[in-house]
């Protein structure tokens, strides 16, 4: 297991350079200088190549992007070239919004989709079956920053139930903050409810046919207590992967969602720095988000061998 | 062959509603209701049927005209940036099948680490320095498609030079060159196929991000992500400006997986459930 791990993490070290050598390419190998893009064309040449040296970019490019990456380990991330304030603040600052945001739409797509892929498994090709399809079908089809503006259209122009944006900061109270990242995390959540809705029907009709529960049934195990006590257990194994895979579409959609709600946090962040062309913020969160996902595929690699031995014997 | 297709609901109904999208989108080449760029400010936010078929946006532009010309401008991006990745990754996923060794994992870690880009975020890194605009768009699509098609191929590829028939052309001395051509990429088409279209109902989804955000194609030119973007505004006063577009990516979207599935079902029923 140890021999396995020290693979892992070797490769996800390797995996996380790599990501930060392209985001730094990316960046400096595109046409168009940093320096020039954040000050727009009415920069005077002095103020260009103080920003320049500022920024090291009359340096090397390999020395570049060691300088950066020595400062990116050390946690100096730059400073906001719009906000004058350190880069690493503003992230942890924004990830106080994005984290828990992100939280509550995989709390509430598990819960939603388990109980729908069970039922629909249990009831497979009936029209209970159909009509759940038709739900998943519908979440994965619906852009969620789209059912965003028909949450807001619905809960707060129509009903006056909810915010119709904006965060009123944790100060507030756990209850208003939560409350404000409420319909966001349901706009997030539907599309990968709608997937995992899938993945947990199809995981669950292909374990029922395993020999353990044909036993399990055998010894006179009603098919509900089969079902819940033995098939789903080992069916959310695949459930759990899957999560980890749409991770990526979940920071995606994040980005979307939260411009839609005018939320601050890290994807509107990102949209920020764009429009105000602060290339460094920009380049960092995108560093942050891609570094995010692969951690978060790796978290979920190790889970998947901790959980199956058959993987572990595998990977020995 | 046509009982085979009719009898499967759900292909029917993704055929029909891409075969639909299709059709407007040509529609809107030569035909629309009214010229989609129009401004007739005293016609401004009318709703459907008041003033054309489903009503007017803030500019007093046809609706209806605008998601007809919104559909072209989606799916001409979605197909040119799914070809492009399909075709590339497709190219690498068979060629580190037929290598394996240091290529694979090569090959599979560049996959990892583009994979760790959702497309939105490359559009945005891409969007700083060469403007936004369907280029953009179609680049930062087309990057994220290679390493879908490369993982797929790949993984279908290595099963198939397990074969006998495979082993019988290793044997004659065949190159892996011939026999990606004449045995690997026959056998993995239906695979890729299905893959096609199902990623095109992504690419449609992620091209609308892009738009909502203001990184596809740029304004006067309609495009479905950027009408939800402006419809966000007279939300409480117009919210058919919101509902349309909306409907009509999930439709869309909602085509391209249901034909997706249904191919599967019809030309790899080992995979069926």
């Amino acid at each position: 297991m140890i021999t396995i791990l020290t693979r892992r993490i070797l490769s996800l070290i390797i995996t996380l350079l790599a990501v930060s050598l392209l985001v730094f390419s990316v960046m400096n190998l595109l046409p168009g200088d940093p320096a020039s893009i954040m000050l727009g064309t009415s920069a005077s040449p002095d103020t260009l190549a103080a920003l320049q040296k500022q920024m090291g970019l009359d340096q090397p490019l390999p020395l570049r992007y060691l300088a950066w990456l020595s400062d990116v380990l050390q946690g100096d991330l730059g400073n906001s070239y719009t906000y004058s304030v350190p880069v690493a603040g503003l992230i942890v600052e924004r990830l106080a919004v994005t984290l828990p945001l992100a939280l509550m739409a995989v709390v509430l797509s598990v819960a939603i989709a388990v109980p729908l892929g069970v039922t629909a498994a249990r009831y497979r090709n009936g029209p209970v079956d159909f009509l759940i399809g038709l739900f998943s079908y519908a979440g994965i089809a619906m852009p969620g920053f789209w059912v965003g503006l028909l949450l807001i259209l619905l809960f707060s122009s129509h009903l006056g139930w909810m915010p119709a944006g904006g965060f009123p900061g944790w100060d507030a109270g756990i209850g208003a903050g939560l409350k404000a990242l409420l319909l966001p995390a349901v706009s997030l959540a539907l599309a990968q409810a709608g997937v995992l809705t899938r993945v947990a029907r199809t995981s669950v009709i292909e374990v029922m046919g395993e020999d353990f529960v044909r036993t399990a049934r055998a010894k006179g195990l009603g098919e509900g207590a089969a079902l819940w006590r033995h098939a789903v257990p080992n069916a959310l194994i695949p459930v759990v992967t899957m999560l980890g895979l749409q991770f990526t579409f979940l920071v995606a959609g994040a980005v979307l969602v939260e411009n839609v709600f005018n939320l601050p946090g890290l994807g509107r962040l990102a949209y920020q720095a764009l429009s105000q062309r602060d290339i460094i913020v920009m380049q960092n969160v995108v560093l942050f988000f891609a570094g995010l996902v692969i951690i978060m595929n790796f978290l979920v690699d190790l889970a998947y061998l901790v959980i199956d031995p058959r993987l572990r014997a595998k990977a020995q | 062959m046509i009982a085979n297709i009719l009898r499967r609901p759900v292909l029917v109904t993704g055929l029909v509603v891409t075969l639909a999208l299709v059709a407007i989108a040509l529609l809107s080449l030569v035909w629309t209701p009214a010229q989609p760029s129009k401004m007739q400010i005293l016609l401004k936010l009318k709703p459907p049927l008041a003033a054309g078929l489903l009503g007017t946006d803030h500019f007093g532009r046809d609706l209806t005209s605008m998601l007809m010309v919104g559909a072209w401008n989606s799916l001409s991006t979605a197909l040119v940036a799914v070809a492009i990745g399909a075709s590339i990754g497709t190219a690498v996923g068979v060629f580190v099948a037929a290598q394996r060794g240091w290529a694979e994992v090569i090959v599979m870690r560049i996959c990892d680490i583009i994979f760790a880009l959702p497309p939105i975020l490359s559009a945005m890194m891409l969007g700083a320095f060469l403007g936004a605009g369907r280029f953009t768009a179609i680049l930062a699509i087309a990057t994220f498609m290679v390493p879908v098609f490369a993982r797929l191929t790949f993984g279908a590829a290595l099963q198939i030079w397990t074969r006998d028939y495979v082993m019988a052309a290793i044997g004659m001395g065949r190159s892996g060159m011939a026999i990606t051509f004449t045995h690997v990429l026959p056998n993995i088409s239906n695979q890729i196929i299905v893959q096609v279209t199902i990623q095109l109902g992504l690419a449609i989804l992620t091209e609308a991000g892009l738009s909502f955000l203001g990184l596809g194609m740029p304004p006067p030119a309609p495009t479905w992500g950027r009408m939800l973007a402006d419809a966000q505004t007279y939300l409480g006063q117009a919210p058919w400006l919101a509902l349309l577009p909306g409907l009509a990516i999930a439709l869309a979207v909602l085509g391209f997986n249901m034909l997706g599935d249904g191919l599967r079902d019809l030309l790899d029923p080992r995979d069926r459930n």
